[in-house]
C-alpha cells in the first residue's frame, strides 16, 4: 500500500473523528444545561433523577455506556440493529457520557456566581430567564471555560472509544492499517492527528479565554 | 399620601429575631437615614422593603398600594405579577455596587429600563449619558466595571438605579466599602438628590453625612426603631441607648 492511499483511507477517519466530536459537543452542551437546571431544581424527584443520571454516567466507563447504547434495542427489545445505528449510537452514547461532565461543571459555575448578582437583577425588575441568561450564564462561561477546554480535549482523544463498536473513525483506520501493513507509521499518523487536533482545540479555547479577559 | 409604608414587621432567622414589630413611613421628597449597630435589623428592614426578603408578618405598601398586607399574624405578598408593578416604584444601591460586570458602563445603565421596561432605546440612551455625565462619569460610559475605582463604581450603580425612574432609592450602606476619600464622592452625589427632592431612606455609619442630609433620622438596636425623629433632636437625645451608641462616633451634642 502506498503512503499515499494509506494517507487518504487516515483522512476518511480523521474526517468522522471530527464528527463524532463535533456533534458530541452540538448535543451535550445543551444537554448538560437541561441536566444542571434538573440537578439544581428545587423539585426533589427530578434533583434525584438528574444526580443517579449523572453517578451513573460518570460511575461507568464510556466503552460499556457505547456497547449498551449499540446493543441495547436489540438485547432488550429485539429490534434489530441496522448499520447506520451504529453512527447514531456513537453520537447517542457520547453526548448523554459528556451532559453529564458538562453538568457538574455548569453547576459548579452557578453555584460560584456571588448572590448579589442575582439580588441586582431583582431590583431591576429582570425575569428569572432574563437574569439566567443574560447576567448569569455569561459570567457563568468565563468562568467555567478552563475546565470545559479539559472535557473538550479529553473528548478529542475518547473518540478513539468508539473504535469499541467497530464505527470507523480515525483510529479504527489507524489501527487496521497498522495490521495489514505491519507497519507504525499509520498509528504515529494518527498520534500526530489527535496532538494536531487537541493543538488547535486548546488554542482556540485559549483565544476565546483571552476575548473574555475583558472584564473580571 | 405615604411613598412607603411599612406596619408592625417581623422577621426571623431561624431562632433569631432580627425585626421586633418596626413601622415606618416616608413622605414624598423626604431623606430617611436609619442607623445603628451591626445586627440591629437596619439592612435586613431595607432587604424587606425591596422585597429582596419576605417578611414573615407586617404590611408593606408602595403609594397606597400593597405588596405586603398582615392576615392572621402573617404577612401574605401580593400575586408576582402585582409585585413586579410596585417593584418599579423604588430602587437600591448596594454595598458592593453589585454591578454587572461583563457590561459596559453605558450598558449597566441602559439594559435595564430597555430589556425590563421596554422604553424607547434612543431615549434611554439619551438620559443615561445625562444621568452619567451627572455622576462625573462621562468620559467612562465605555469602560467597564473593572476599569473603574470603587467610589466610580458606586456612581455607576446609582446612576443604574436612577436610570429606572424610581420613585424612591434605598442605599443600603453605600459607603461601606470605600476609603474615605471615595466615601465623600458618593456623600456628594446622595447630597446633590437630597437637593433634588429625591425620595430616599439610608442605611449608614455616615454619622455627620446622615445628620446633614436627612430630614428625619431612625436610630434601630436590637431589631426595634429605639428613636426617631430629626437629626438635632437625635443627636442630643437623652436615651441612654442612643448615646451610648452615637458617643461612638463622637458626634453627641454636634
Amino acid at each position: 500500500m502506498s503512503l499515499q492511499v494509506m494517507m487518504g483511507q487516515l483522512a476518511e477517519g480523521m474526517f468522522i473523528t471530527v464528527q463524532i466530536f463535533v456533534l458530541t459537543l452540538l448535543f451535550s452542551l445543551p444537554l448538560g444545561l437541561l441536566v444542571c437546571f434538573g440537578r439544581m431544581s428545587k423539585n426533589i424527584l427530578l434533583r434525584g433523577i438528574a444526580k443517579i443520571y449523572i453517578s451513573v454516567m460518570r460511575g461507568t466507563p464510556l466503552m460499556l455506556q457505547l456497547l449498551v447504547v449499540y446493543f441495547g434495542p436489540y438485547y432488550i427489545f429485539k429490534i434489530g440493529i441496522t448499520s447506520s445505528y451504529r453512527a447514531y449510537a456513537v453520537i447517542i452514547a457520547f453526548a448523554i457520557n459528556y451532559a453529564a461532565y458538562f453538568a457538574e461543571i455548569y453547576r459548579g459555575g452557578i453555584e460560584s456566581m456571588p448572590k448579589g448578582q442575582y439580588e441586582a437583577a431583582k431590583v431591576l425588575g429582570y425575569t428569572k430567564g432574563q437574569t439566567f441568561f443574560k447576567i448569569i450564564f455569561p459570567q457563568v462561561i468565563k468562568r467555567i471555560l478552563p475546565s470545559v477546554t479539559n472535557e473538550v480535549i479529553t473528548l478529542v482523544k475518547d473518540t478513539s472509544l468508539a473504535f469499541s463498536i467497530a464505527y470507523v473513525e480515525m483510529f479504527t483506520t489507524a489501527k487496521a492499517i497498522a495490521a495489514s501493513q505491519k507497519s507504525m507509521v499509520p498509528l504515529i499518523a494518527a498520534g500526530i492527528f489527535y496532538y494536531v487536533f487537541n493543538f488547535v482545540v486548546a488554542a482556540v479555547m485559549e483565544l476565546w479565554e483571552k476575548k473574555l479577559g475583558y472584564y473580571s | 399620601m405615604n411613598l412607603l409604608e411599612m406596619n408592625h414587621v417581623k422577621k426571623s432567622f431561624d431562632d433569631n429575631t432580627v425585626l421586633k414589630n418596626i413601622s415606618f413611613s416616608v413622605k414624598e421628597g423626604e431623606v430617611v437615614s436609619i442607623i445603628g449597630p451591626s445586627g440591629s435589623g437596619k439592612s435586613t428592614l431595607l432587604r424587606c422593603a425591596t422585597l429582596l426578603e419576605t417578611m414573615d408578618d407586617g404590611d408593606l405598601y408602595y403609594v397606597g398600594e400593597a405588596a405586603a398586607k398582615s392576615e392572621h399574624g402573617r404577612a401574605v405578598y401580593a400575586p408576582g405579577a402585582e409585585l413586579k408593578k410596585i417593584s418599579r416604584r423604588f430602587g437600591l444601591v448596594f454595598q458592593n455596587f453589585n454591578l454587572f460586570p461583563h457590561y459596559s458602563v453605558l450598558k449597566n445603565v441602559m439594559d435595564a429600563p430597555i430589556h425590563v421596561q421596554k422604553r424607547d432605546k434612543e431615549e434611554v440612551r439619551r438620559e443615561a449619558e445625562e444621568l452619567l455625565s451627572k455622576m462625573g462619569l462621562k468620559d467612562r460610559a465605555g469602560y467597564y466595571p473593572c476599569q473603574l475605582s470603587g467610589g466610580q463604581q458606586q456612581r455607576v450603580s446609582i446612576a443604574r438605579a436612577l436610570a429606572m425612574k424610581p420613585k424612591i432609592l434605598f442605599f443600603d450602606e453605600p459607603t461601606s466599602a470605600l476609603d474615605p476619600e471615595l466615601t465623600g464622592e458618593i456623600l456628594k452625589v446622595i447630597t446633590q438628590l437630597a437637593k433634588e427632592k429625591m425620595t430616599m431612606v439610608i442605611v449608614t455609619h455616615e454619622m455627620h453625612f446622615a445628620k446633614d442630609v436627612s430630614d428625619r433620622m431612625i436610630f434601630m438596636d436590637q431589631g426595634v426603631i429605639v428613636e426617631e425623629t430629626t437629626p438635632e433632636a437625635l443627636f442630643a437625645s437623652e436615651n441612654r441607648r442612643t448615646r451610648e451608641f452615637l458617643g461612638k462616633y463622637h458626634v453627641t451634642g454636634v
